[in-house]
């Protein structure tokens, strides 16, 4: 089966500075790949050349097995990938049917009377956002009045909605609590029953790991490992996540050496 | 209006908001509640401002500012500035009489030119502000400076005084005026045709704010222009757009000004620029951006108006209007600062 979207061994730089080097992913559909990594390891990089803020400069970006250099967000979603931002996917101030529909809104009439189908939309957003399970007291709402954990939700529903065939998310659970990131993850299971390939970017391999079937790490900018889930265990992605190594030799650098006798450097009188 | 939700999609978990409460969330609230307190402080203190003819004089007032209030409000709306507004007016009027009056062409050749001109500066203020991606106080705090010597330069250059010459006898004058300076006489009341422009350019705005994909999209760039562009909002064309709306009205008042005088003086506009953004902030515009009406922005320019004119009628020094002008804007924008606060609350 042909991968919805494939990275061979992409690349991106800027200026002189390696962004991205030789990394590779694929999402099939009803799949969810996780790409897991630390700040600075080059997930943005990733998402943005998927989401088509960013063109790669090496290596091949294929979608549905199609060579592909996508040139704006607007071909990426022509192309069926959606990608939902922790930060920016919603407007917080206008109401959750206009965010919904923001960028594709639908019209009626003709001429200088075509006008947005502002029923549709209010009945649209309600109804749609219901069968993924939220339910909402007021779609008229600012959008900003809803938890984050609702947004994400919101923002999910939208891209499911408007036909994506690969829904990237960028750190959807990264600034909500336990309960919030739980009711996250179940719409990125929801989506991916809905045979959408899914990329999910996180640094929560306890997360990645509850709805991925593949992981890709990556580490300053290069990949460093890519596993189905098959192969490998919640403990192995940990410690690969956390850094391996690393990670023993700072639990070494943190570990208790003798306490001084009077910590602070006083002497009690 | 937007807040009338239809009854198939009411949550019955939604408790029934109270009528204050949901005027609370409009953003004209704040406006309406000074124009009612300014009509009422002046109906009580001067006593001409209740006659049929001061309501000319004050709608007149309002319709030179809220003309310019409107599309300034929606360039607010869509997060962005535009302080060359002012002596843009100017610009456009000075364009439009230099050109039928050197070339002595009939006057609506010099009108047509100036429209496009003046869209030409719109443009020019947005493709910078989208390129550089500096600030739109920087920029048009630039264009500003420029036009103003621009206007002083050329006028005294061509015309050899800082005021053109008078193009009243030439061909098409008449007609021109018409559209942009004449007035007729509704009943009792004088009304100026530039009120008709106002009220034309409101409801126009207003459609587009709310009832539009463009309306939508001044929104969205003016609250979250990052989370607009990822969704694929073109984001630079609507703020280009939004900054030839400013044009274009600036278009329409410098017409007026060219044909109700006949002549210009090149040094004005300076200053107005302030009165639009104010109207604007007034009317329930935020200064960040992603919130605003257009009508809001129309109330706050008739509270301009009122206040202009009800001063002379009361007989004060006008200077007091200026002091008015700033106490206005810090009451409105805490006002509506306030009134965001409690709509948002979630509870």
């Amino acid at each position: 089966m042909t991968a919805l979207v494939e990275l061979d061994k992409v690349s991106k730089f800027y200026g002189n500075i390696k962004a991205l080097e030789g990394v590779s992913l694929e999402v099939h559909a009803g799949e969810v790949t996780c790409v897991l990594g630390d700040n600075g390891a080059g997930k943005s990089t990733l998402i943005k050349i998927i989401a088509g803020l960013h063109q790669h400069d090496a290596g091949t970006f294929t979608i549905e097995g199609e060579d592909t250099r996508l040139a704006s967000p607007r071909e990426a979603l022509d192309r069926g990938i959606a990608t939902v931002y922790q930060d920016l996917a919603v407007v917080p101030l206008m109401p959750v049917w206009r965010n919904f529909f923001l960028g594709s809104e639908p019209t009626t009439g003709v001429g200088p009377f075509k006008r947005l189908d502002v029923a549709t939309m209010r009945e649209t957003t309600r109804s749609e956002l219901l069968r993924m399970g939220i339910d909402l007291r007021d779609v008229d709402q600012p959008i900003g009045t809803l938890s984050g954990g609702e947004r994400q939700c919101v923002a999910i529903a939208r891209a499911v909605y408007f036909g994506a065939k690969v829904l990237v998310l960028d750190e959807p659970t990264a600034a909500l609590g336990v309960k919030q990131s739980g009711v996250v993850l179940k719409y990125v299971a929801a989506a991916r029953d809905a045979g959408l390939g899914v990329v999910l970017i996180t640094h929560n391999p306890h997360h990645a790991y509850l709805v991925g079937d593949r992981f890709v790490l990556l580490k300053r900018g290069t990949m460093a490992g890519s596993h189905a889930k098959s192969e490998i265990a919640l403990e192995e992605l940990t410690r690969q996540m956390a850094g391996g190594s690393e990670l023993e030799q700072l639990s070494h650098e943190l570990a208790r050496t003798a306490t001084p006798e009077f910590p602070g450097g006083h002497r009690p009188e | 209006m937007s807040t009338t939700v239809k009854a198939s999609i009411r949550d019955e978990r939604l408790l029934h908001r109270s009528l204050v409460r949901r005027l609370m969330g409009r953003p004209e609230l704040g406006s309406v509640v000074g124009a009612v307190a300014v009509f009422l402080f002046f109906a009580l203190t001067a006593e001409p401002f209740l006659r049929a003819s001061s309501l000319s004089t004050v709608l007149y007032a309002s319709s030179t500012i809220g003309i310019m209030a409107v599309p300034v409000a929606l360039l607010m709306i869509g997060g962005e500035f535009d302080l060359s507004a002012g002596v843009m007016v100017v610009s456009s009027a000075l364009i439009s009489s230099m050109f039928s009056y050197q070339m002595t062409a009939n006057t609506w050749v010099g009108v047509g030119v100036s429209l496009l001109v003046t869209l030409a500066i719109g443009v020019f203020n947005g493709v910078l502000l989208t390129r550089t991606k500096l600030p739109s106080f920087i920029i048009t705090l630039g264009t500003f400076f420029m036009l103003t010597g621009l206007n002083l330069g050329f006028t005294k250059l061509i015309s050899g005084t800082v005021s053109t010459k008078s193009i009243a006898d030439m061909e098409g004058f008449e007609s021109a005026r018409a559209l942009f300076a004449s007035h007729l006489t509704i009943g009792e009341v004088d009304v100026q045709v530039t009120i008709i422009w106002w009220i034309v350019l409101v409801a126009v705005a207003t459609w587009i704010l709310l009832r539009t994909r463009v309306g939508n999209w001044i929104f969205a760039v003016g609250g979250n222009a990052d989370a607009a562009r990822a969704v694929g909002v073109p984001v630079t064309k609507t703020k280009i757009g939004l900054y030839m709306g400013v044009a274009f009205a600036a278009w329409v008042s410098g017409q007026h000004l060219l044909f109700s005088y006949d002549a210009i003086q090149s040094g004005d506009g300076v200053g107005n620029e302030f009165l639009y953004i104010i109207a604007a902030a007034v009317g329930g515009c935020l200064m960040t951006g992603g919130f605003g009406s257009a009508i809001g922005a129309a109330v706050g320019a008739f509270i301009f108006g009122m206040t202009s004119k009800g001063i002379v009628y009361a007989q004060w020094n006008p200077d007091w209007y200026k002091f008015f002008l700033g106490a206005m804007l810090l009451l409105a924008t805490l006002l509506n600062a306030w009134v965001r606060k409690r709509a948002e609350d979630k509870s």
